[in-house]
């Protein structure tokens, strides 16, 4: 923890986005969470995509549960919306909130204890029902705030801390909202910002569940030797499928790489993504491939990192409820009552 | 990129830009934070021992750190270094008890030393404590030279020079006031053991041009009368003054002429007003006290009538740069001007005087009939003769006579003490962890926007009816401290050691000022455009450390880093931490000046 306000200086140099901001102006407060806490990356990962986005940010409503991951709202994007909600619960009142409101963008910050352990019922309901939403969870494996247990995302076979080898079976998110029908599925690693930053923006962008599982070295209590998620384990083991370049809508593609190497997916509003593939031949439209695909690599101990689906044509929840296309603070009484005359119709029909 | 060598002394003193760019390598953030715990005295002592006068040039200084500090390049303006040196003289108590004390046993070394000023008096301080027998000359009654006779009182009092002077007569060097040194040749013969010359550039430049002789009683040679000004031969001057030339020197006559008498005081130069010598705040000090500047203006002739002066007819010029690209002022054509006016100060330039060397005592001239001396060693072809300040390298300024005087002091030193002059020893370095406690520094890092606070001056109404009373009124306490706290402790390094880094980013999330970043290796002209923020200050050099797990580089770029330790603070590993890193330049021996006192 550091007890000093981060200096209101900037390098001159600052680039600036299309709204006139730099990316220091998405910063919130500084962090009070360990010293070289993966989830401080994460942070800075979101302030990154919200400013190439060029997000405005009374436009986002940021909402959490409880735990280190959940904290981290509270370090980016000062001037946005924000919940801090019950342990677990941040995909209900995120639902509630996108009800509400459609027209903001929806950003779940969670983590593996509150998404795994206690929030997994919710977990799963808010992913089965597409929530229009980008649901991150920063992903240590381990109960830190609680000094080190095992979460039920450490693998079976680890070791914590203190050489306890883990008995139980780990609860792999990634495969579970591939199973619930996430329309974005992704993982990324907080020490890899290059692959992380163009995830989080084509997660932004996509309009439909996206889930996104950012494994997150806690330094703390899960960078030991034995742990499956320090940063020299994912680094020896990261398996990546793909690594992306975000297009927004209308922007000519500029990206040069050799022929047959790139894949270009339009996305519902209009964005594109390049997908620049390495190694498998790997079709990020298939669903049940990419199952196959994640358990195939996770019983060699490999961690598959990229985006591993997409849904062309997500359909959410506003959607499957045909509910009205504008925010409800934006009807009038006009909007909302129908008027005497159609009163009458009613009470007629019923005598 | 090559990894740097934090190890070389020179790289983390460019860093500390100040220290870097002072001639004398004044330790400035070192002395600033002493002033912040309220240590003057201790502030004022690295001051003495770098710059020897600390109150004189804490008034006076040309200040090359204050364009160079940092604070300038992430705020508008720099920190007021020199006027923080001028505080250290100001709030210090009796320092007496820490100066060094005469030599007990003489070395039986003669030195002499030609000319009272700042070089002599500097090269009198490093030796005179080793038992060097140290005898100054000068043709003016006291010490202080240029210091004394041509910066106005209204600048620098009397009392601040007979002080700071002072300490340095009271180490047992001799001063010989009122006695001119005619002949060097004749000097030579009296066996001293070195001879320094330190005697300046003591001839104002004249403007030959008609009507000069003829109206000669009311036209006058900016630098004498500046000395017959404080010497008190000079006490009054007419009501119209024209002021010709752009220097220092011309802003000191121009406000001294505005106490005597001068009530319509114009300066007038040649070339534009940006590209004038003085120093900026010396123009709009001159232009505070109702002094208009002209610019582009050529003198062509005095007019005159029955031999008293009426003005001065100019041509009007404009600045044309031709096909090589020189700056020409070429006439525009409008017609002549004319100002007129009761008394003339002609204040265009310095020269270098030596009619009292002889050419046939082995001193090389070079064709500007300058004396041949080494830059480093400052010796001159004879190998007892030494040279610096102005008489070295032409006019300069008091900050680089001191500087001058140290080395050629050392050179003295090393040549009587049968060693080579021309091997330097190395500076002193010292660098030590600041790191007190999870979060506490040594230091005070918590760094704010602060704009630079003001020195109170005395009031213009008042301060014009007297020539003796200083305008300036230094800081205050409060002010001081502000301004004390503006400093970025520049010295205070960022050092990294690649073996602790996991590369968890920590460090380049958390920096303000976007310094710091991992990437693969390349040319410094690929890494300086693949940097988190653009590396466009050539001036400023990246720190590049290998080592790393994944075969990426750390770069950092130095330029506007806050030195606020964010990076060390979050670093879970200790990968980064903040040093403090000291530099005393080597002085002749190893003077026994320095105070027993704890780091700043």
């Amino acid at each position: 923890m550091t007890y000093i306000a981060k200096p209101k200086f900037h390098h001159p140099g600052l680039p600036k986005n299309a709204l006139g901001y730099t990316h220091r102006d998405y910063e919130g407060t500084i962090s009070t969470l360990c010293a070289g806490c993966g989830h401080d990356s994460i942070t800075a990962a979101i302030i990154e995509a919200c400013f190439e986005l060029s997000i405005e940010p009374h436009r986002v409503a940021k909402i959490s549960g409880i735990g280190c991951s959940s904290k981290t709202p509270t370090y980016f994007l000062g001037n946005s919306h924000g919940f801090n909600s019950v342990h677990g619960r941040m995909p209900s009142v995120l639902t509630g909130a996108n009800l509400a409101n459609r027209d903001l963008i929806y950003l779940g910050v969670s983590g593996d204890g509150d998404s795994a352990s206690i929030g997994l019922g919710q977990f799963a309901h808010v992913l089965r029902r597409g929530v229009n939403m980008t649901y991150i969870v920063e992903n240590n494996g381990v109960y830190g705030l609680t000094k080190g247990q095992f979460s039920a995302t450490a693998d079976r076979g680890s070791k914590s801390k203190r050489g306890v080898v883990n008995t139980d079976n780990s609860i792999d998110l990634v495969a579970m909202a591939l199973q619930l029908g996430a329309t974005f599925v992704a993982r990324s690693f907080s020490g890899d910002k290059a692959q992380l930053v163009p995830i989080i923006k084509a997660a932004i962008e996509h309009d439909g569940a996206a889930f996104l599982d950012v494994i997150s070295p806690c330094v703390a209590f899960n960078n030991h030797a034995g742990s499956t998620k320090s940063f020299d384990y994912v680094r020896e083991h990261n398996e990546a499928v793909n690594r992306l370049d975000v297009i927004p809508a209308r922007a000519p593609i500029t990206v040069d790489y050799a022929e047959g190497s790139l894949q270009i997916v339009e996305q519902h509003d209009g964005s594109r993504l390049a997908l620049r593939k390495i190694g498998a031949d790997y079709d990020i439209h298939d669903r049940t491939a990419a199952l196959g695909f994640l358990q195939r690599h996770s019983a060699k101990g490999q961690i598959v990192t990229g985006v591993l689906f997409i849904d062309g044509e997500p359909v959410d929840l506003h959607a499957s409820l045909r509910t009205v296309d504008r925010p409800l603070n934006s009807l009038t009484e006009a909007d909302l009552c129908p008027g005497s005359a159609a009163l009458e119709t009613i009470n007629a029909s019923l005598r | 990129m090559k990894p740097t060598d934090i190890s070389a002394p020179a790289y983390f003193h460019k860093v500390v830009d100040c220290q870097w760019a002072c001639p004398a390598h004044t330790p400035v953030p070192e002395y600033i934070r002493l002033i912040a715990a309220g240590r003057y005295s201790d502030a004022y002592m690295i001051n003495w021992k770098s710059n020897v006068f600390p109150g004189i040039l804490g008034r006076t200084c040309d200040r090359p750190c204050e364009p160079a500090c940092r604070r300038g390049r992430v705020e508008k303006e720099p920190v007021a270094i020199c006027r923080l040196k001028r505080v250290t003289a100001d709030y210090k108590d009796d320092v007496r008890r820490f100066m060094p004390k005469p030599a007990r046993i003489k070395n039986g070394k003669r030195i002499a030393l030609v000319g009272g000023g700042p070089a002599s008096l500097t090269v009198a301080r490093d030796l005179a404590p080793l038992g060097y027998e140290c005898i100054v000359f000068d043709s003016d009654p006291k010490s202080g030279g240029m210091m004394r006779t041509q910066i106005p009182k209204f600048r620098l009092p009397d009392s601040v020079i007979d002080e700071e002077c002072g300490y340095i007569l009271d180490l047992g060097v001799e001063f010989r006031g009122g006695q001119r040194i005619d002949s060097l040749k004749a000097l030579l013969a009296q066996n001293y053991d070195a001879i320094f010359v330190g005697s300046g550039a003591p001839r104002g430049r004249d403007l030959d041009i008609p009507g000069r002789k003829e109206a000669a009683a009311n036209i006058h040679i900016g630098i004498d009368w500046l000395s017959s000004v404080s010497f008190g031969h000079i006490s009054k001057i007419g009501k119209r003054v024209i002021v010709l030339g752009g220097g220092n020197t011309a802003m000191d006559c121009c406000r001294s002429a505005r106490r005597l008498g001068g009530e319509n005081v114009q300066v007038v130069v040649r070339s534009g007003f940006e590209e004038m010598k003085a120093s900026p705040w010396e123009k709009e000090d001159a232009m505070h006290e109702d002094i208009p500047i002209h610019n582009y203006l050529v003198p062509k002739f005095f007019t005159h009538d029955n031999g008293k002066l009426t003005g001065i007819t100019f041509e009007k010029v404009r600045a044309e740069r031709d096909a090589k690209g020189r700056r020409n002022l070429v006439p525009t054509g409008e017609p002549d001007q004319h100002f007129p006016c009761d008394d003339v100060l002609v204040a265009v330039g310095q020269e270098n005087a030596f009619p009292w060397i002889e050419r046939d005592i082995g001193i090389a001239f070079d064709k500007w009939d300058m004396p041949v001396v080494d830059p480093e060693t400052l010796a001159s072809t004879n190998p007892k003769v030494f040279f610096g300040g102005d008489a070295a390298c032409g006019p300069k300024n008091i900050i680089w006579a001191v500087a001058h005087g140290h080395d050629a002091a050392l050179s003295i030193h090393r040549m009587l003490s049968g060693e080579d002059i021309k091997q330097r020893p190395l500076p002193d370095v010292t660098v030590t962890s600041q790191k007190m406690g999870i979060h506490e520094w040594s230091y005070d890092n918590d760094i704010a926007l602060d704009q630079r606070y003001k020195v109170p001056q005395r009031d213009k109404s008042v301060a014009l009816r007297d020539i003796k009373a200083e305008v300036e009124l230094g800081f205050d306490v409060p002010l001081a401290l502000a301004e004390a706290q503006r400093c970025l402790n520049c010295d205070v390094q960022t050092v990294f050691t690649s073996q602790l880094c996991i590369e968890c980013d920590a460090c380049v999330d958390i920096c303000p000022m976007d310094c710091i970043t991992f990437t693969q290796n390349m040319d410094e002209a690929d890494l300086r455009k693949h940097l988190s923020a653009p590396a466009t200050n050539l001036s400023q050099d990246l720190y590049v450390a290998d080592g790393l797990k994944t075969g990426r580089v750390m770069v950092k770029d130095e330029d506007v880093c806050l030195h606020c330790g964010l990076c060390a603070e979050r670093c879970p590993t200790g990968a980064w931490d903040m040093q403090k890193y000291l530099i005393n330049m080597t002085h002749a021996g190893d003077i026994p000046c320095r105070p027993v006192r704890s780091a700043a």
